[in-house]
């Protein structure tokens, strides 16, 4: 029933010094969908990978417009998801109803983070389990955030998260340096690019499975129709794409050997089904 | 003001019952009319007009450092032109004790706001916003801070000026006064911003200055000393106590 | 506890201060809206005068609301009421968008201000609302409003300081009332903002807490275009 005797509770330290409920809940997020987001010098964007849940059901909306600056893109239960957008929600809301002004984004990811740190603290919560992608702008510019269910969160210039992710992130990695001076469409291309990269072999982008999402100077945050979408899939069909497709994620189930107990030194904590992402 | 204990009140319809014009507890509940509070009703210890405008490259307010009570010249030395932060200055006329409080209240605002340490400083609007929900919300609950703000700031680096009284009403303009100001002050800043819409600081000075001293000849809960603030790029400036520059020897022509 | 308990009461001692300040939570801050409807269009007007008894606070004080691409609102009253019923409104029309992934349709938006004064029966907005907008059939549209909720559906109205004022005038050139031989027909656009600034001038002339200009917001299906004119400044 249990993986070892210390993940119980949340609010149970393993002798390591490690929280496995909230680190099980961080495997919640590569449950999702692959989502990605990343940042130019004016905009940020995040784009995800839809799923229908059965050959009946429509494609699942991944993005959640916040406030006209801020979209977030989710990865993991989409129920727990809908709960933190409507607490961002109404946060931007409170904030603009008092001072006129529209909430700057690393507000609201402290806010959050604090909110969401509450539920790994008390053995009546379980964590969030739904990651976040982030883009928002703001007069320090655009920004992309990461957050967890272990209640961290990131401030990221390119991030990806979810099923099968690491390809993206590798992709994102090799191209970081080119982000800066891209002009938006240029951006969402490397963003298309990235998502393609975490689809197995067979699978093809289209306007049904991905959805994009921007903001940046003078642009609210919008989401792409399938027309606008289309266009953008157009500029990077016929590309030769990256050989080997994802790695990592629900497909590939990392097996931890079990801590023994008798040991004496404390072992590495380097997370084994903590997220490799951070 | 109800006052129904009184001797010459009327007496009770029955015993133990409502008394004709009273707060009437019924039977068995907890509710204690010495619980009914009074609200301030009334502003007590007052200070008089604000004066201000925006020139060419920021914003100037001046107030003088009386507080009166009623019409004793009793406190002499209450400055009422706070730096809230580097975009923001305000000025406050009304009760002083109400600002006080709303100062208070501002700077533990400001400082919340310094020890998140993200770089973001609160914007003159949003004070300005802010206050008006304060003001509308008190008076909502019929205990107004009996006040009237001043905003005045660089927005982005364009010149703020806004204005909020006890009920939340707000408005911006070029130019605003509180008070007797805006009975003789304001018409003659009008004027000279109509003359010359980009006012140096230098010019913005002696007008503030001609104000004052013409205030101080005819609001009678005015003061020779006074405060001004002065919001530009280069920071914010808060000078005084400034003396009116008194003529009294035209008095005795004056009957 | 009990009514009996008596304090000292001295009625030679009981005179009131002299400056006893008396608190309302209302002022009147004056200003007019009128609004005129037609089949493909419709036209609302407010001056741009903010004023309490005989001081003019300010003369460029807009007063209409941009509440969606196609409905806006114009407030004339209590100036403290209408800054916070608007920034209510604009909350609520975010919240309506972000939970049914679509703006507010006009009628939608006309039905909830209704609900929103009336909301606040025992206190309250004491503003007269003008609420305009095309409605689904592409239609212009004006909802005024009491205080406290009531709503009519019009084809034109005036209101605010020189609302009484200027609804007969209105009855007689837009609505063409006690004319005799007059097909009644709607009016184009031009001539509904030709009457609108004529208007507008009379009001002027005739009441103090409606003049030094106005604002016009013109919507129709191509989207909403402002316009403003100048009134005398007396």
């Amino acid at each position: 029933m249990f993986r070892n005797q210390y993940d119980s509770d949340v609010t149970v330290w393993s002798p390591q010094g490690r929280l496995h409920q909230v680190e099980y809940a961080m495997e919640a997020v590569k449950l999702g969908s692959a989502t990605v987001g990343l940042k130019s010098a004016t905009h940020s964007v995040i784009l995800c990978l839809k799923r229908a849940s059965s050959e009946l059901a429509a494609y699942q909306k991944k993005i959640i417009p916040i406030d006209k600056h801020i979209g977030i893109s989710i990865s993991g239960l989409t129920a727990d998801a809908r709960i933190l957008s409507r607490y961002m929600r109404t946060e931007c809301l409170n904030y603009k109803y008092s001072l006129d002004t529209l909430l700057p984004i690393a507000r609201l990811i402290g806010q959050l983070g604090n909110k969401m740190q509450l539920c790994t603290q008390r053995y009546d919560r379980r964590p969030y389990g739904v990651g976040l992608l982030v883009a928002g702008y703001d007069d320090q510019g655009p920004h992309i955030y990461q957050t967890c269910p272990s209640a961290n969160f990131f401030d990221c210039k390119a991030m990806a998260i979810g099923a099968r992710s690491q390809s993206a992130r590798t992709y994102l990695e090799k191209h970081l340096d080119e982000f800066a001076d891209c002009p938006l469409d240029e951006l969402v291309k490397h963003g298309l690019r990235a998502v393609r990269d975490t689809l197995p072999n067979e699978v093809e982008l289209s306007t049904k499975n991905v959805s994009i999402g921007y903001v940046g100077k003078g642009q609210d945050f919008k989401i792409l129709d399938d027309d606008e979408i289309g266009i953008f899939l157009s500029m990077i069909e016929g590309e030769e794409r990256r050989v080997g497709g994802g790695s990592g994620g629900t497909g590939d189930e990392v097996i931890r050997p079990e801590p023994t107990g008798e040991e004496d030194e404390p072992r590495d904590p380097i997370p084994a089904v903590a997220m490799d992402t951070e | 003001m109800i006052n129904p204990t009184d001797s010459f009140g009327a007496p009770p319809l029955w015993k133990n019952g409502p008394v004709p014009g009273a707060f009437y507890n019924f039977p068995g509940s907890n509710v204690d009319k010495q619980h009914i509070s009074q609200h301030s009703q009334a502003p007590v210890t007052t200070a008089t007009s604000v004066i201000a405008f925006a020139f060419n490259s920021g914003v100037i307010i001046a107030g003088d450092l009386l507080a009166s009570y009623g019409s004793l010249a009793r406190f002499r030395d209450c400055p009422r032109i706070m730096k809230v932060n580097d975009n923001i200055i305000l000025g406050a006329g009304g009760d002083y004790g109400d600002f006080q409080y709303v100062k208070d209240f501002i700077e533990q605002k400001v400082i919340d706001e310094e020890c998140l340490d993200d770089g973001f400083k609160l914007k003159p609007k949003s004070l300005y916003c802010w206050l008006t929900r304060i003001m509308y919300n008190r008076r909502s609950r019929f205990d107004p801070f009996w006040n009237t703000f001043v905003v005045g700031g660089l927005q982005d680096g364009v010149p703020f000026l806004g204005t909020v009284d006890k009920l939340g009403t707000a408005y911006e303009d070029k130019a605003i006064c509180t008070g007797y100001g805006a009975h003789l002050a304001l018409p003659l800043i009008r004027d000279a911003l109509d003359k010359n819409p980009l006012l140096s600081e230098v010019e913005a000075v002696a007008l503030l200055k001609k104000c004052m001293e013409v205030l101080y000849y005819r609001d009678a809960r005015s003061f020779p000393k006074y405060q001004i603030g002065i919001i530009t790029e280069d920071g914010i400036k808060i000078e005084g106590p400034i003396d009116v520059n008194q003529k009294w020897e035209l008095a005795h022509m004056i009957h | 506890m009990s009514a009996t308990v008596s304090r000292p009461y001295f009625p030679d001692y009981a005179a009131n201060a002299p400056t006893k300040h008396h608190f309302s939570p209302y002022a009147d801050n004056g200003g007019s809206i009128v609004a005129i409807a037609g089949d493909d269009y419709v036209v609302i007007a407010g001056d741009t005068r903010l004023s309490a008894g005989f001081q003019i606070y300010t003369r460029e004080q807009n007063k209409l609301f941009q509440l969606t691409n196609t409905t806006v609102l114009g407030c004339a009253g209590c100036w403290c009421d209408t800054l916070t019923l608007t920034r209510l409104l604009s909350a609520r029309m975010q919240m309506y968008e972000q939970e049914h992934n679509k703006t507010m349709s006009t009628t939608a938006a006309a039905q909830m201000l209704s609900t929103i004064l009336y909301y606040k029966r025992f206190f309250p907005y004491y503003i007269s609302n003008m609420l305009v907008g095309l409605d689904d059939e592409g239609k212009g549209c004006v909802y005024s409003y009491d205080p406290i909720g009531h709503c009519e559906k019009a084809k034109y109205r005036a209101g605010g300081s020189a609302g009484a004022l200027l609804q007969p005038l209105l009855d007689n050139q837009v609505g063409l009332k006690n004319m005799q031989g007059i097909k009644s027909e709607p009016i184009p656009l031009e001539r509904a903002l030709a009457i609108l600034k004529d208007v507008f001038i009379s009001a002027a002339e005739r009441d103090i807490y409606t003049g030094d200009g106005i604002h016009i917001n013109i919507i129709t299906k191509d989207g909403l275009k402002s316009d403003s004119f100048q009134l005398r400044k007396d």
